[in-house]
């Protein structure tokens, strides 16, 4: 959301996106995967998109990098990134984009990862396409690049086909790949997802130092409450496709506002006494076909008022760039005291 | 159909279990010395060149109505373990005692009796279930291979997905594909339950679902489990659920048990360092509280070539030349449901370690990095 009233020094957005519809279409039906979605990402700043699957935090994400396929995909709005305005590239300016100044890493690394190339191949590739240095010097740079994601041993790991590595070191070797341009702007798909407990803290650490080191802009989609806590400056909260909740990882996560992301955080088991049943919230996501107007949680939702069926509700200001979209944020502290957070 | 079927199943069980033979002490199944390697085939005859060790030695029982939550890191061994106890693989070595009697031995209760007792779900809710029957029918598949009339096993069938719920006629006659990831998961759940088995191996049975959902099916397995006596293996790698639905918590390193006791003393006061270091990866939602270092660094070793002694000890902060030498075992102690015990040299005052008998919350977090590493070497 744009931040009007923040303190701090007017800097510009490193990303803005305003309005942002996607539409996938078919001849059976229209999803409205995203529903006018707005927000910025300042330079060395991370948002986290939290939301449940189909909530269209992903989609939101691939639009920046135009990864929809074009015969079946209605985006309007409009995305820029730095100086680029993701709408009006072409194909071929898009290329010269991916990779230098926005990257992206994904949930599956042997799937995004080419098993026929070794790992060293693959990062230098993206330094010769973009930067036109010599196979010498790019694979100096790989190596310099697999020591900063803290791969042991890299010598030798560059030498490896992505089948001879452990899920562990593929995510470190594609955040490598990603990081070789020194993009302004990372794209992170729930790149912990798959991992275990104790590598998923490993990779979110060596992930957050390399931000601010490079100073980059990180938007990392997730489904964890946990890892937002971990890595987040500012938390989105998507449902149906849309920005329900947004603001600072601390006012979102510590005074959330809205009824589902105390939903969400009542539902997630971290340490609720054994002995009582988790307060779930009822119900499902609603389907992307078949949107109803006015707030889409309403269904679900145990404040829901006849008014929430009617309109979507406009943003609310709590301070400090902290916006939630609901007609009842009066009553969701009362709430709160009841004890769902 | 009529409501009357699904009310009779609806009703809690009368305390006393018409099922229960060995008595309320007898746990309900009992693994001893549990064994399964993966031959590795190679060269020109296709010999046996190497061997996965992928469960070692496991030893642990399970008590009437508890749900035992193992965890660990994913290849330690987890799902091999649940699919031994299944039968769906046969074991190199190793024994199970269901309810007293010994399994798929002279005097003991057959495969097909123990399949109908223990029946699993599984983490991909899709695949399990047949894509080309319709839900009610997969339901009711059990019961009629068991030899229970068509027509009775559906009308069980529905009430059970009553039980789950879902409107038997709103769900009952839909394909898999027609179904979200929480209600597919409902109906395995329904499958497994479709026997009356006596106990359930959850592999891994919320791990693909969305966290609202979650909350729901872990709210369904705690009703069912009021409901219907039920006993469950739980299997996550998820610390917080596992705490939150487990009595007792068994931790897996590589094929072996390292630790198993009681939930709450597991969590608060965890014995052996892998444990330790396991927990606290667990990340919490509080963003004035990240963690700055990892607990653990690097991957597991790799199971084909195990490290010698304690399998832990390359990536453990207080390894000494003893870890090297010596594997150390859980002991006897841990065939006593109560006990809490862990496989460490350091819970072992004779073993000869240097931290010997003192417990892990004395001892500082990052131990003499240079002495893991000289281990590692």
């Amino acid at each position: 959301m744009a931040d009007t009233n923040n303190p701090t020094p007017p800097k510009r957005p490193l990303v803005e996106v305003r309005d942002l519809n996607v539409n996938f279409v078919s001849r059976e039906a229209t999803v409205r995967a995203v529903n006018g979605v707005s927000f910025d990402v300042m330079p060395g700043e991370v948002l986290c998109i939290i939301g449940e699957s189909g909530s269209g935090k992903s989609v939101t994400m691939r639009s920046l990098m135009q990864l929809h396929p074009k015969k079946r995909t209605r985006i309007t709005g409009s995305m820029r990134v730095g100086d680029h305005d993701i709408m009006a590239l072409s194909d071929k300016e898009m290329n010269a984009v991916r990779g230098r100044v926005i990257s992206m890493v994904f949930q599956e690394p042997m799937t995004a990862l080419d098993p026929v190339y070794t790992i060293g191949d693959q990062i230098a590739e993206t330094v010769m396409r973009h930067e036109g240095v010599s196979k010498a010097a790019a694979m100096e740079r790989a190596l310099e690049l697999m020591q900063m994601v803290k791969v042991p041993s890299p010598e030798r790991r560059l030498k490896a086909y992505p089948h001879e590595l452990s899920g562990g070191l593929r995510q470190r070797a594609m955040m490598a790949v990603a990081l070789s341009c020194r993009p302004a702007l990372l794209l992170a798909d729930e790149p912990t997802t798959a991992l275990d407990a104790t590598v998923q803290i490993q990779v979110l650490i060596v992930l957050r130092k390399l931000q601010e080191q490079f100073g980059m802009g990180v938007i990392f989609v997730t489904h964890d409450l946990g890892v937002a806590a971990q890595i987040a400056d500012k938390v989105a909260v998507m449902y149906a496709g849309r920005i329900i909740e947004y603001g600072s990882v601390k006012d979102v996560l510590l005074k959330p506002k809205h009824p589902y992301t105390l939903g969400l955080m009542a539902s997630t088991v971290h340490g609720q006494n054994r002995d009582q049943d988790i307060d779930a919230i009822p119900g499902s996501p609603p389907d992307m076909r078949f949107l109803a107007p006015g707030c889409s949680f309403a269904p679900r939702c145990k404040l829901a008022q006849p008014e929430c069926l009617a309109s979507f509700p406009e943003p609310n200001d709590h301070g400090n760039g902290h916006m939630s979209r609901c007609f009842r944020t009066a009553a969701t502290t009362p709430a709160m005291e009841m004890g769902i957070a | 159909m009529t409501a009357q079927p699904t009310e009779r199943h609806l009703q809690p069980v009368p305390p006393g279990d018409n099922n229960d033979r060995g008595g309320k002490a007898q746990p309900l199944l009992i693994v001893q010395n549990l064994q399964k390697y993966f031959p590795i085939r190679g060269g020109v005859l296709n010999r046996k060149v190497a061997e996965v060790k992928a469960v070692d030695d496991v030893s642990f029982s399970v008590m009437k109505g508890e749900t035992l939550g193992i965890v660990g890191e994913s290849g330690c061994g987890k799902s091999t373990l649940a699919r031994l106890l299944m039968h769906l693989m046969p074991r190199d070595k190793g024994t199970l005692v269901f309810d007293g009697d010994p399994v798929d031995e002279p005097h003991g209760i057959t495969l097909r009796e123990l399949r109908r007792n223990m029946q699993m779900v599984f983490q991909d809710s899709y695949s399990s279930l047949n894509p080309r029957l319709p839900v009610v029918d997969s339901i009711a598949y059990g019961p009629t291979v068991h030899g229970v009339a068509t027509s009775e096993a559906k009308i069980k069938a529905r009430g059970l997905l009553e039980k789950v719920g879902l409107r038997p006629d709103l769900f009952g006659g839909r394909y898999p594909h027609e179904l979200s990831g929480g209600q597919k998961q409902r109906v395995n759940i329904a499958r497994a339950l479709a026997l009356d088995p006596r106990m359930l191996i959850l592999d891994e049975a919320v791990s693909a679902l969305d966290k609202s959902v979650e909350a729901q099916v872990l709210n369904l397995l705690g009703y069912l489990k009021r409901h219907l006596n039920l006993t469950y293996i739980f299997i996550s790698h998820d610390l917080h659920v596992v705490q939150y639905i487990s009595d007792r918590v068994l931790v897996m390193y590589l094929g072996q048990v390292v630790e198993i006791g009681p939930v709450d003393r597991i969590y608060n006061a965890p014995k052996h360092p892998y444990t330790r270091a396991l927990l606290q990866s667990a990340l919490e939602i509080d963003p004035e509280h990240r963690i700055e270092t990892p607990p653990l660094v690097g991957d597991p070793p790799n199971p084909i070539n195990p490290p010698s002694g304690c399998r832990f000890r390359t990536r453990c902060p207080y390894a000494e030349a003893i870890c090297e030498r010596e594997t150390p075992k859980l002991g006897k102690a841990a065939e006593n449901p109560a006990e809490h015990v862990a496989a460490c040299h350091i819970t072992n005052p004779v073993a000869g370690h240097s931290m010997a008998g003192r417990t892990l919350q004395s001892l500082p977090v990052e131990a003499s990095a240079p002495r893991a590493l000289a281990a590692a070497l």
